[in-house]
């Protein structure tokens, strides 16, 4: 189907947008990279009076070292993300994540903040950005205020921005010397969103794992961090045991809905296989299996 | 209220400036409003991979960018990569391999190959799977399709020497 008509503005610099934005009615949308809204406004799913373009405004993108953390620019599409030296040296988890979204022609077009300000509850960005502790950090005509990302996904396809505020970047923590991530998910074909996927980040110290984050997406309403699993984890060996004890526990962390890729029971039973996978890989698979 | 706007871009080494509709993609604008008929219409919802084309140098969907946004945009489409020959082993390899079939997803088939193989001339056949996913072919001809890319790595890479 095509688009339902629309106005087209585009935005020069942050004041531009914001001017823009509030001199547009109550239904203008912003435009990113366009890769699920002009997807939806293709299936009429919402019929928004203006899409002010904020692809040219020099504010919203980069990627740069700041103190200790890697920003990056709502506008970095998933390529420049996956391909950025700095990102793969300090945040290497997302470089890891990039090839996992969508396909090549889509990653080339579409953007950091408009995957996080969607937040499909299945995507892989809102996942990375909880398990890596990041901050959001949002914009609106008067102020800046930044949002933990375990605080950002309210909601499937909800965030925590108010009305007229935008995300103008993120902010991940550098990886420290210990530190091991790895994101594994399951999809039917490569491209797809995930079935059931998992992120797991935490500091290796000889075979413990320490400060455990293990966020699962696919299998709920947005992000959910696996409490349970990661205090089993935490403060000892990894071996086959704890984690078949952790599987378990995912149990007390997931009530996942089914949906049309299969049942609850189903999602349950890839979160637990991929929760398996993902602790291996953080511990070396030697470790676990001499274990 | 119009929400028809100018743009301007150069699309296979042409400048081309039009008043289009604010909601037209650019897609529609390549066939309907330049006639250039060589990039499909498939799904039009970014899944099929039939509409793909360059911008700035990238392949993406054509039905998922607006032509208004692409004032000051380096465009090429199939008829622009086919007529100067760039791609010519690849159009050569699909059909002694029969990897055309019906034809319709062939050009977004070919310009996603080109982007595969510019960027990793020695693509493992998995690679090529995995860059070619976002392209449906309902033929299903998908082996056949895989074999005319590796085929055309191979070429250049013994035309380039070890």
């Amino acid at each position: 189907m095509k688009a339902p008509p629309f106005s087209y503005v585009r935005a020069a610099s942050i004041a531009d947008l914001f001017a823009k934005w509030e001199a547009s009615g109550p239904d203008a949308r912003l435009l990113a990279g366009g890769q699920s809204l002009l997807a939806s406004l293709a299936f009429r799913l919402s019929e928004p009076s203006t899409l002010i373009d904020v692809t040219r405004v020099p504010e919203l993108g980069g990627i740069a070292a700041v103190g200790g953390r890697v920003r990056v620019g709502a506008l970095t599409t998933h390529a420049e993300l996956g391909g950025n030296e700095l990102v793969r040296q300090q945040v290497p988890l997302l470089a890891e994540a990039v090839p996992l979204i969508a396909h090549p022609a889509i990653r080339n077009r579409g953007t950091v903040g408009g995957s996080l300000a969607y937040a499909d509850p299945a995507a892989e960005l809102p996942a990375c950005c909880v398990a890596l502790d990041a901050m959001i950090l949002a914009r609106s005509a008067s102020a800046e205020r930044r949002i933990p990302a375990a605080q950002f996904f309210t909601g499937p396809y909800m965030t925590a921005l108010g009305e007229k505020e935008l995300i103008a970047a993120v902010e991940f923590p550098a990886r420290e010397q210990q530190e091991r991530s790895a994101i594994l998910e399951l999809a039917r074909r490569t491209g797809d969103y995930a079935m059931a996927g998992v992120v797991a980040r935490a500091q290796l110290e000889g075979s413990v794992l320490a400060d455990t984050r293990l966020v699962l997406f696919g299998v709920g309403e947005a992000p959910i961090m696996a409490h349970a699993a990661a205090a089993i984890v935490t403060g000892r060996p990894v071996t086959g045991e704890t984690i078949g004890r952790a599987q378990a526990a995912l149990d007390t962390d997931l009530n996942p809905p089914a949906d049309q890729h299969g049942s609850s029971e189903m999602k349950r039973h890839l979160a637990r296989v991929l929760l398996g996978r993902a602790l291996r890989r953080l511990c070396g698979v030697e470790e676990a299996r001499a274990a | 209220m119009s929400t028809a706007l100018n743009v301007s871009l150069t699309v296979n080494g042409e400048r081309v400036s039009r008043r289009v509709e604010a909601r037209r993609h650019l897609v529609d604008f390549l066939r309907l409003d330049l006639g250039l008929m060589g990039t499909r219409t498939g799904c039009e919802h970014g899944i099929c991979g039939s509409c793909t084309v360059r911008v700035d140098g990238r392949i993406v969907r054509g039905c998922l960018v607006l032509a208004v946004s692409l004032d000051g945009a380096v465009v090429e489409t199939i008829e622009g990569v086919s007529d100067r020959g760039e791609i010519r082993d690849l159009q050569e390899q699909f059909i002694a391999r029969n990897a055309c079939q019906c034809g319709y997803c062939t050009p977004g088939m070919l310009m996603t190959a080109a982007d595969l193989l510019r960027d990793n001339p020695r693509p493992t056949r998995a690679q090529i799977r995995e860059h070619l996913s976002g392209n449906y072919c309902r033929c299903t001809g998908y082996h056949a399709i895989v074999d005319a890319v590796e085929a055309a790595a191979a070429g250049r890479n013994a035309r380039a020497g070890p």
